[in-house]
């Protein structure tokens, strides 16, 4: 008998698990800017355009936050065994690397996403 | 059979006979006399390990083989004495630094020993060695990377052959002269002065023992022979190393016939302590030189080539204590010290027994004075006052010897085409196998330790003839592997090499593999021009030159399109590879190169210098496979006609700078 695939719980797979938010931290976001800019811009930007990978627009919205921290930390797994992750690369062909980022660059990085689409949502509300 | 070993074909009868014998007494048994054992020993299933490191010179390819055992699968050229174009090694402007020398740019060498350092007397995993014979210089390897991160050049040395040969904490590497050549006025001497003028040189080159970095800190001046091989000593011997030396007839000519006239040629065994001791007492001569020291900074990703001005020399002559001769039978080759550093083993390659000489005993004769004169000044010992007992008959042509965990040595026999195992203390011969054919050195994996990893001896040889598919009138270079864990030593395995595989040394994987690096960080990149993010690329004119601050990653190069370039200019392509995980180097590649291809490793940037002849449109592309869209990892530079106005200008996608 097939197995039925585990239930998607929508965190993915990886380290980080029920991850809550505090209110944005705006330090924390600046210092995320830095690490994207060096580590991410190469393929992703923040818009909603595609370059390698996906535009990150709407990111934070889409996805819950354990799932960004495990993409960013452990996308090789990712786009094995988690259906959204697999889906995307069937999507952009392109296997998305570890680009040597720490834990704490990961959530530097998602509060900077978080930042980027609250920002988008002002100026949806103008 | 002990002195006249089976010719292959008859072997195979025997075989044969043999097989046949244990088909009709003991079925059960054929498959482990048959080949089925040795396949079982050399399967590595897919997607696994191999059990040890195997490096191999690559003779006059100028590089390193690395191979795994048992499978005798390549892993790795890596590139140290040539010129490599597939990895840009020596045409990248970070690398070309690595090949100069006192004679200018030297883009190929010729070599022979690859050394793994060692603590203790033990493979230590953290460099590897390699002489250069030609223009005489030793390079160092670095295992974690797997790259030639300096060469030295050794002044006052003709045909560096005797050479790194490490002591047993890695103190030194050694470089020695196999040709003597004449050093007063200014080296201008007739060759037919060689008995008079004609001197060689043993250089000592210091390694640092945190950074790996090498320094000349003195040479020897020694007689004018032919110095051959080496091995230091170790344990008991710590603190001498030993030389075999061939042409005590000081022939200069015709040497196939005029330096094999002597019964007995000569170890050179020598102090390198005392040589400190008389170094430290200021008894050194300064000698003006000039000689390239090479070193790679890891950080810069740049290589530097310093021309090194002087050197110590140490005239043995006048220095009691440092150098002793011991005679050998004919024309000894390999020179080699057992585990427990009191043997010293020499091949006589026209000589029909291998001498084992005792290092207390050759103690003892310095003491007693057990001299029969001296050579050149240099005292010599007396052979029976040297020698602990000899090997008799034991074949033809003796090279070299290795050693297992229990005692036993294995000397290779280019003329009878064989390996031998004897007991180095009875002096008794155990067993001989056929090698496939001429063997000239031979492996045991740490098998030059304190404590070798006795489970394989591998056959390098100089001759393959009728073992491989042909390939014209050139056939590939071979080695053989052999199981040496029973009584009888069992082949396993034929597997071809790169060049003339003149020597290797080999260790258990693990020892290597805690060195290992994945990829090079960029945050620790100090290249001058590096672009460690994409909006530092950039395009610059200075002058002529033309630089382009370039990133690459899955799948595109930033910037892609480059305009304003005029024909006379030089273009440097400073190449940054942005990926931070294992395994994903970019190509690089612009048409009409003249030199390579760039091959970037994560972290690293590199630089191609790229001279534009004529006016167009100019591809270039990644060429080192990086994903799904590799095809589309592309760009164009385009070149105008020398005095014209076109803007400098560059971008990738929409985003246009200037």
């Amino acid at each position: 008998m097939v197995q039925d695939e585990p239930k998607d719980d929508g965190q993915g797979i990886g380290k980080f698990k029920d991850i809550t938010f505090a209110a944005l931290d705006e330090k924390l976001a600046e210092q995320g800017k830095a690490v994207f800019e060096a580590k991410c811009t190469a393929c992703h930007k923040t818009t909603d355009q595609k370059v390698v990978g996906p535009g990150l627009k709407g990111v934070t919205t889409r996805r819950q936050a354990a799932w960004i921290l495990n993409m960013v930390t452990n996308p090789v797994e990712m786009t094995q065994k988690d259906p959204t992750a697999k889906g995307l690369l069937a999507e952009h062909l392109t296997q998305m690397t570890f680009q040597d980022v720490s834990d704490d660059q990961a959530k530097q990085i998602l509060e900077y996403l978080r930042q980027n689409d609250a920002a988008g949502a002002e100026e949806a509300k103008k | 059979m002990k002195s006249k070993p089976m010719k292959p074909v008859f072997s195979f009868v025997i075989a044969l006979v043999a097989i046949g014998l244990l088909i009709s007494c003991k079925p059960k048994k054929v498959d482990s006399a048959l080949s089925g054992d040795a396949a079982k020993k050399v399967y590595v299933a897919p997607g696994k390990y191999d059990e040890v490191y195997l490096f191999t010179s690559g003779g006059f390819s100028g590089q390193v083989g690395v191979y795994g055992l048992p499978s005798g699968r390549m892993l790795k050229q890596v590139p140290v004495f040539s010129q490599d174009a597939e990895t840009g090694w020596g045409y990248s402007e970070e690398t070309k630094p690595m090949l100069m020398t006192s004679h200018g740019y030297t883009p190929w060498d010729d070599s022979h020993h690859p050394q793994l350092s060692r603590t203790e007397g033990q493979d230590d995993g953290r460099w590897l060695f390699i002489n250069a014979n030609n223009t005489p210089r030793i390079a160092r390897m670095d295992l974690g990377v797997f790259k030639t991160r300096e060469i030295i050049e050794l002044p006052n040395c003709g045909g560096n052959h005797a050479s790194p040969f490490t002591t047993q904490n890695t103190e030194y590497v050694v470089g020695a002269s196999r040709f003597s050549v004449p050093y007063d006025k200014d080296g201008d001497a007739s060759i037919a002065e060689y008995k008079d003028k004609f001197k060689g040189t043993i250089s000592f080159v210091k390694v640092d023992k945190e950074s790996g970095r090498m320094n000349l800190n003195f040479q020897l001046l020694v007689p004018g022979v032919d110095y051959d091989l080496s091995r230091a000593g170790k344990a008991v011997s710590d603190g001498w190393v030993f030389f075999s030396c061939y042409n005590s007839e000081k022939a200069h000519t015709l040497l196939e016939v005029n330096a094999s006239q002597r019964d007995k040629d000569f170890i050179m065994a020598v102090n390198w302590k005392k040589a400190e001791e008389y170094l430290t007492q200021g008894k050194a001569q300064k000698w003006a030189a000039n000689y390239a020291h090479n070193v790679y900074d890891e950080k810069t990703h740049t290589a530097t080539s310093t021309m090194e001005k002087e050197v110590n020399v140490l005239d043995v002559k006048g220095l009691p204590g440092i150098c002793y001769f011991i005679p050998c039978p004919k024309s000894p080759h390999g020179c080699d010290v057992d585990p427990t550093g009191e043997y010293i083993c020499a091949s006589g390659k026209l000589a029909a027994v291998i001498p084992v000489y005792s290092f207390s005993k050759i103690q003892k004769a310095i003491a007693d004075k057990a001299f029969d004169g001296d050579f050149d000044g240099v005292p010599v010992i007396k052979y029976e006052a040297a020698l602990d007992g000899e090997v008799e008959k034991p074949g033809l042509g003796p090279l070299h010897t290795e050693f297992d965990d229990k005692g036993n040595a294995y000397t290779s026999f280019f003329v009878s085409s064989e390996i031998v195992k004897w007991n180095v203390k009875t002096k008794q011969i155990l067993d001989r196998v056929p090698t496939y054919y001429s063997i000239g050195h031979l492996c045991v994996p740490m098998g030059d330790n304190i404590h070798p990893y006795g489970k394989y001896v591998i056959a390098l040889n100089k001759i393959t003839k009728d073992r491989y598919l042909p390939t014209g009138p050139e056939l590939t270079q071979s080695a053989q592997l052999y199981d040496i864990s029973g009584d009888k030593m069992q082949l396993l395995l034929d597997f071809p090499t790169i060049g003339e595989p003149h020597y290797a040394q080999a260790c258990p994987a693990d020892i290597v593999r805690k060195h290992e690096v994945k990829f090079y960080k960029l945050d620790s990149n100090n290249h001058k021009y590096a672009a460690k993010q994409e909006k530092d690329a950039n395009v610059v004119r200075i002058g002529n030159d033309v630089h382009v601050y370039a990133t690459a990653i899955r799948s595109h190069f930033t910037p892609d399109n480059i305009e304003g370039v005029k024909v006379g200019d030089n273009v440097y392509f400073h190449i940054t590879n942005l990926e931070q995980d294992w395994d994903v180097p970019h190509g690089f590649a612009v048409k009409g190169a003249n030199n390579s291809e760039l091959l970037v490793l994560p972290g690293e940037t590199s630089t191609l210098k790229w001279t534009p002849d004529h006016a167009g449109v100019f591809p270039m592309y990644c060429t080192d496979f990086c994903s799904a869209l590799h095809q589309e990892m592309q760009g164009y530079i385009r070149v105008s006609p020398a005095g014209t106005n076109t803007a400098l200008k560059f971008s990738t996608g929409e985003e246009e700078k200037k």
